[in-house]
This record gives C-alpha cells, structure tokens and sequence, in this order.
C-alpha cells in the first residue's frame, strides 16, 4: 500500500476530480500527479484505459443510452439514432454546443426488464422511446 | 379493519416505473405501516406493492394511478371486495405461505430470499430475521474455522461469477497460506450487458453480501475486505455504503470493509484486472500463475468471490446440509437468473441447478411476450452462447449447457423471437468484446476486430462463402490464442450462431436477404397500394423525404416510396398504423 491507496487509490481521486469539475482538467492530474508522485503520463494512462473518465467539459447533464443485448433486441440502436437527432448532434459530437446534455453509450444499466433503458444523471427511464425521451429531457433545463 | 402494513418495492426498476410517487401517496395513508424495500423480481410488473391484511397478502402491479389507488386501498380496508376494485392489476391475492408457492412457482430462493422483503436501508431488518447471528458466533470463537469450511465443502456451492469453481476449495487456499495481510474481494464489476442479478442482490439484500464477505475473512484469516462496484449502479452503491456505515455503527463486523468503484470497464471484472484496478492501474489482466491467492492485492494473498456467491453464504451456514439438497449432478443449490428480452415475466428468478431451459422461460418466465414464436435464448453474455428451440430441454447444469455451446455464465438469460437477426447478435457481441478487449493480446485486440468487420460485410451484403471460412478460422485462433476468459470466450456467440443459425448466415450471404429484417442494407421497405389509405404519416416521418404523395390507378390518393433516396431505416414501417409498409 502506498500514500494514494490509503486515499482510496488513484481511481477514487480521478472520480472525485471528475464528480467536482465534470471532468478531470490538466490542472487536477498535475495536482494529484504533485501529491501522490505519480508520473502525468502514468495517470492519463490509466485516465484513458476507462470509459468513465473525461479530458473535456461535459454537458450538464449525462444521458445514458443502454447498449446492453436486452436494449439491443428492444431497438436501443435506433434510439441513439433519435436522440442524437433530438439534441441535434452531428457526427462525432457527443456533446450539445450549450453543454447542455452529453450523450454517452454505456454497456447495461442493470434494468434489462425495462429495455430499452436510458439513464438520466442518477435517473434510469425504462421503455423509453423518442416521444417519451423528449417528453423527459424538457424536464432537464 | 385495520391495514397492517404495506411494502413499495423500490429498487432501480421500480423507481424508473414511478414507484417513489407510490410510496409517497401510501405514506399519506393512515394507521398504515408502510415499508420501502427493494426488488422482489418481478421487474416487467412493476411499481409493485403487497398489502397485508390480516394474515392476507394482496399483491399489486402497475400502480401509476396514485389517487386512485389509494382509494382502492382504503376500500380494501374498510373490507370491500379486492377484485371489483382492483381487478386487473392484483398479481396475488391469498397466504403469504400461498404467495411465495404462487408468485414464485418453480423458484427456491436462498440467495433472493430477503430481496424486496426487507428494508434494505435498515440494519435491524436484517438483524431481525437472524442476520448477523452467524457471524457474531465465528467472531465469539463458538464457531471454528475449520467448521465453516467443513459446512462450505459439503454445500457444493460453485462460484458464481461465470467459472463455477468450488468456494470451499478457493477459500481453504487462502486460509492455509501464512501472511500479515490477505484480502478478501466481493466481485460486484457485473458487465455483462444484459444482466442484472448483482445489482439487485447488493440494492436488496446488502447485509447477506456483507455478512457473507465477513464469514469469508473468518474462515481464511483475510485482515481486511474490499468490494468492487460498477459506478453504473449508484442505487446500489449508496445502498452498501449505508449498510456498511450501519454496521461498523452496530459493531458487527470481523475485518474493516472498503468499497471501490468501477470506472466502466468490463474487463475488470476479470481478477487479476480487477485487483490492477484497484491498486490504481489501468485494469488488464495478466499472466496466471501466481494466482492471486499466491500473489494478489498488493502483492498479498488475495481471494475474488462474485456477490451472488457470498450472498448464499449466510443462508449456508444458518442451514448446514440443506443447499447440497437441491441441484443436479455437480451443480448444487440454486443459481439467479436475470431473464430479460422478448420474455413475458421478465425480471429476476432464483431456481434449483437441473430445471430444463423450457420450464425456466415458458413456466418460471411465463414465455414469450406477445405470444410470438421463440427463436433463441442467449445465455452467459459475450462469454455465452445462443440457443434454438430444440435445444430448450437441456438442463441448467454447468456440464451440461458446456456441452452446447453456451455456459450458466453469471446469469444472464435474453430471449429473442422472431424479430430478432442472429447475425445482428453476433455482430452485437462482438462489437461489445471489440471495444472492451484491453489489448495486451493481438489475437484478441486485432482478431475480434477482423471477426467484427467480417461480420459487419456480411449484414451489409458485402460478403461471400469466403467469409463463412474465415469466421471459422478466426474464432478458433482468438479462442486459442488470448491470455483471459475475455478473449478465450469472445468467438462464443459467433460458434453457436454459426452452429445453430447457419441458414441465417446463408441468406444473409447467398440471397442478400435478413430474414428478420433487422440488417437495414439487405432489408427493402414498399407500400402496399391496395391496403394504404394515404394518410401520410409516414412522410411526416421519414427522415430523408423518401416518400411522396401518389394516385393509385383508380384515381386515390396514397403514397410511394423512392427506393433510390431510401435507407432502410424502418420508421415509416413503425408508425404506419394500418400495416400497408411492406418489409422485405
Ligand atoms: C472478462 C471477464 C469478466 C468477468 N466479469 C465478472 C463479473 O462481472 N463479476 C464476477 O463476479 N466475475 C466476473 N468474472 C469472473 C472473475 O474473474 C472470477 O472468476 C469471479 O469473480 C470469482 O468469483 P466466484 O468464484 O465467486 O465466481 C469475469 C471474468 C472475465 C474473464
Ligand atoms: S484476452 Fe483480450 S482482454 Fe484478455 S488480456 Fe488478452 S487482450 Fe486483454
Ligand atoms: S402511414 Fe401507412 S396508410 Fe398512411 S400513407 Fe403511409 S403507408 Fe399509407
Ligand atoms: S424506410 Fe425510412 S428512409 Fe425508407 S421510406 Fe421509410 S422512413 Fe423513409
Ligand atoms: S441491457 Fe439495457 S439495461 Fe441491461
């Protein structure tokens, strides 16, 4: 066990940074780089290997498009397809130009009975489709 | 008469169907206990609730109408019929006794069995149905190591994460190894897409978990224990750090218990990536031996057990003989399934080792939804395989489904009917492995990619026999050739679909035709002048204006497609309301 691991590990301090900023800026790997001694290219190593960390700001809001086999079966892949257009995101973008929603595709929320799922933030939408969808994005301002 | 009490299932399902609005409008009611807990399994019914009455146990599904569903409560209370006032949505109306053996037919629930019962926010809860009590004694010394053990051995419980290796076995290898540290981990990484049994056994249930783990340190001598969460499963996470906060504030714990979060990547549930993990590193596996029980966490004696196989645990104990009782062959006790999909009781189901795959989706899952035909169950996720129909009497037996082609794996069950593309499944699956492989091997990081891209030439009519060929060749080289279960297991989907699905495959590749019509390239949408009334809907809809207005020859007005500006997207077939879209 070294300094970090007492502080949760290097995984915990990047979700930390990541749930104060939205994302985790040059400015908290040279700190956390600082504080620990650890190299930067060590940390952006580890920062690229997961899914969940971010090295740009982040939209408000985070919706979560389920890719999971259950969503699958249920059409999720049509319903990225909708709520990109919803958003108006072209090709490559994944975030709106007001920042106001992200989107992201994850693997399974865990409510596969519910497929297709979407999770807003901390909230998970089950059966959704587009109408549904914009129906519940209005609510996020 | 007096209501006695009302329990809201809250879980993640039952939240996202509305269920806080339940629980808030009952707790308006009075002289009425109401009770939040989690998921009972019955995901598809939910926002559930079951009143009880006197020794009666009235079960309710779909509550949306919140008003009105109070009011039907109250009727009840005041001793009005329960049919007449709730009709369609009661689920179960009878003895609890009556409920467990109706509600739960075909089902034995060990590792379910507090799930959507008790509090899960409540330690007491716990304590009052004998939790912790078994603990309490190892920690008191009435109970020897070698005991606990012995009562493991004999269980036969096998874990459950996917290998089915025996728990006893694993855990005597941790105790018989001499050092100032060793650690015990609760594997709760669940990335299979499509599976959802840990989520639901840590948000309904944390104390078994818990509980489970402790015995575990106990028995093995582990100086501190560690719990791997997915940071997809926040539910869960605020739930177990309330559970351990709780009792480390009761003081019923043996070892100190940390929790770690995932950060999305489903090859740390592997366990030698997982322990990368959480020293802080990016989580790839590596090379075993030392097997981490050698050489773990920190260098230290480590053990890694799945959160289903420790939630058993508890129950184990409190019941030494019993769990060998049920079960097949060499898999004892009962395994949980998440069944999701094309299902109709889609949700979360505990059943003895040694029931056929028929009686688990058309008994316990009530069958397909709709009443449309079956046509695969994929079983065990990217690891897994697919299965046909003639293939449903096979028992859930972790020999026997090897055999087939598919495994129990962790537990996840997705059935698929008609409107489901083998070739899209493997396709699916692979697309999966592709991104989460973590590259340190090349047959792994380069050849499911080469598999990918030939699957992706054959839903896009790009192919021929050639590719067929190289499936083949490419799923026994990557299975042969990568250093973990990730690698090793992706071919899985392609081997059974190619197995089992084969002329799928051949239309897709010889008459350039999905059979489903799920791949849009080989799939070809019309109009069917004789059924379309010209409403224009469809125009409305289609994205790339791919549709105009007509006349028929008898002079009506309906609507054409320009199969030059087409692209298949389906929506047009979706909204039309009187079937006149033509897939072909
Ligand atoms: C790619 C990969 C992913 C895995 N994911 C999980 C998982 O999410 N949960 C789990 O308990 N085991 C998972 N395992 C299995 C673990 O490596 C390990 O065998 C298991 O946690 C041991 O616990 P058990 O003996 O109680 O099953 C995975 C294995 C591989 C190769
Ligand atoms: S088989 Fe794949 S996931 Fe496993 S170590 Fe090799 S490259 Fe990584
Ligand atoms: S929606 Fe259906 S009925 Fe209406 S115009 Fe289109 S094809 Fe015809
Ligand atoms: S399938 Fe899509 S693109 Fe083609 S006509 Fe219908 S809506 Fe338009
Ligand atoms: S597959 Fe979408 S929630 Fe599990």
């Amino acid at each position: 066990m070294t300094d970090i691991d007492i502080h949760g590990g290097l995984i915990k301090q990047l979700q930390d940074a990541q749930a104060k900023f939205g994302y985790v800026s040059q400015h908290e790997v040279k700190r956390i780089s600082k504080e620990f001694n650890i190299a930067e290219s060590e940390i952006y190593g580890v920062i690229t290997f997961y899914s969940q960390f971010r090295l740009k700001p982040l939209g408000k809001h985070t919706i979560k498009v389920c890719r999971g086999t259950a969503c699958h079966v249920s059409g999720s892949l049509e319903l990225v397809t909708e709520v990109r257009e919803l958003l108006g995101l072209l090709d490559g973008e994944d975030t709106t130009k007001d920042l106001r929603f992200t989107l992201e595709e994850v693997a399974c929320l865990g409510c596969c009975s519910l497929a297709p799922a979407v999770m807003i933030n901390k909230d998970v939408f089950g059966k959704v489709n587009r109408d549904k969808l914009s129906k519940i994005l209005e609510s996020y301002k | 008469m007096s209501l006695a009490k009302i329990i809201v299932n809250m879980g993640t399902c039952g939240i996202s169907s509305g269920s806080q609005k339940v629980l808030d409008s009952f707790r308006t009611l009075k002289d009425v206990e109401v009770k939040a807990t989690s998921c009972v399994g019955l995901c598809a019914l939910e926002p559930t609730a079951f009143i009880y009455i006197e020794g009666r146990v009235v079960g309710l599904s779909y509550l949306t109408d919140t008003q009105k569903d109070k009011e039907s409560i109250q009727a009840i209370c005041d001793g009005k019929d329960v049919d007449t006032h709730l009709a369609p949505r009661v689920i179960y109306d009878g003895s609890e006794q009556g409920l467990f053996n109706d509600l739960f037919k075909g089902q034995k629930r060990v590792v379910l069995r507090n799930a959507g019962w008790l509090d899960p926010m409540d330690i007491n809860d716990y304590i009052s149905v004998g939790g912790y009590s078994f603990l309490s004694k190892c920690r008191s010394a009435k109970i020897s190591k070698e005991q606990v053990l012995d009562v493991l051995e004999k269980s036969g419980l096998r874990g459950r994460g996917g290998a089915g290796f025996p728990t006893a076995k694993k855990w005597r290898m941790l105790m018989e190894k001499i050092s100032e540290e060793k650690y015990v981990i609760c594997n709760g990484d669940e990335g299979d897409p499509g599976a959802f049994m840990d989520r639901s056994v840590l948000e309904g249930d944390p104390h078994s978990v818990i509980e489970g783990l402790q015995i575990a340190a106990y028995a093995t001598g582990a100086t501190k224990c560690f719990m791997y969460v997915r940071a997809e499963y926040p539910l869960a996470l605020k739930t177990l750090n309330k559970a351990i906060k709780d009792a480390n504030d009761k003081n019923v714990l043996h070892v100190p218990v940390e929790i770690r979060e995932g950060a999305g990547a489903f090859v740390c549930g592997e366990e030698t990536a997982l322990i990368a993990s959480i020293e802080g590193k990016r989580g790839m596996p590596r090379f075993r031996p030392p097997y981490p029980v050698e050489s773990g966490l920190w260098g230290k004696p480590t053990i890694i057990n799945n959160v289903e196989t420790l939630a058993a645990v508890p129950w184990i104990m409190n019941n030494p003989g019993e769990y060998e009782k049920t079960g097949y062959a060499n898999s004892k006790g009962t395994k949980v399934f998440a069944l999701a999909g094309k299902i109709k009781r889609g949700g979360l189901v505990e059943i003895p080792f040694g029931m056929s795959l028929r009686e688990l989706i058309f008994d316990v899952g009530k069958g397909i939804q709709n009443d449309k035909n079956f046509k695969a169950v994929q079983i065990g996720g990217p690891s897994g395989g697919c299965l046909p129909a003639s293939l449903l009497d096979l028992r859930i037996d972790y020999e026997e489904l090897k055999q087939s082609g598919a495994i129990v794996g962790s537990g996840g069950l997705v059935v698929m009917d008609e409107s489901s593309c083998m070739v899209d499944i493997a396709r699916f699956f692979l697309s999966f492995t592709t991104k989460e492989s973590c590259g340190k091997c090349t047959f792994c990081r380069v050849g499911t990619k080469r598999m990918l891209e030939t699957l992706e030439d054959i839903v896009n009519g790009r192919s021929n026999d050639d590719h067929l060929q190289r499936l083949y060749e490419l799923s026994d080289a990557v299975s042969k050739l990568s250093l973990c279960g990730l690698g090793q297991t992706a071919p899985n989907p392609v081997i059974t679909t190619l197995r089992y699905f084969i002329d799928e495959y051949h239309s897709h590749i010889k008459d350039k035709r999905c059979p489903a019509g799920v791949c849009s390239a080989l799939t070809k949408y019309s109009i069917d002048e004789q059924k379309c009334v010209g409403c224009m809907l469809c125009k409305k809809e289609c994205p790339v204006s791919a549709i105009v207005e007509t006349k028929r020859a008898d002079g009506k007005k309906i609507c054409s497609i320009d199969s030059s500006k087409c692209i298949s997207c389906g929506r047009c077939y979706k909204v039309c309301k009187f079937s006149s879209v033509l897939k072909r």
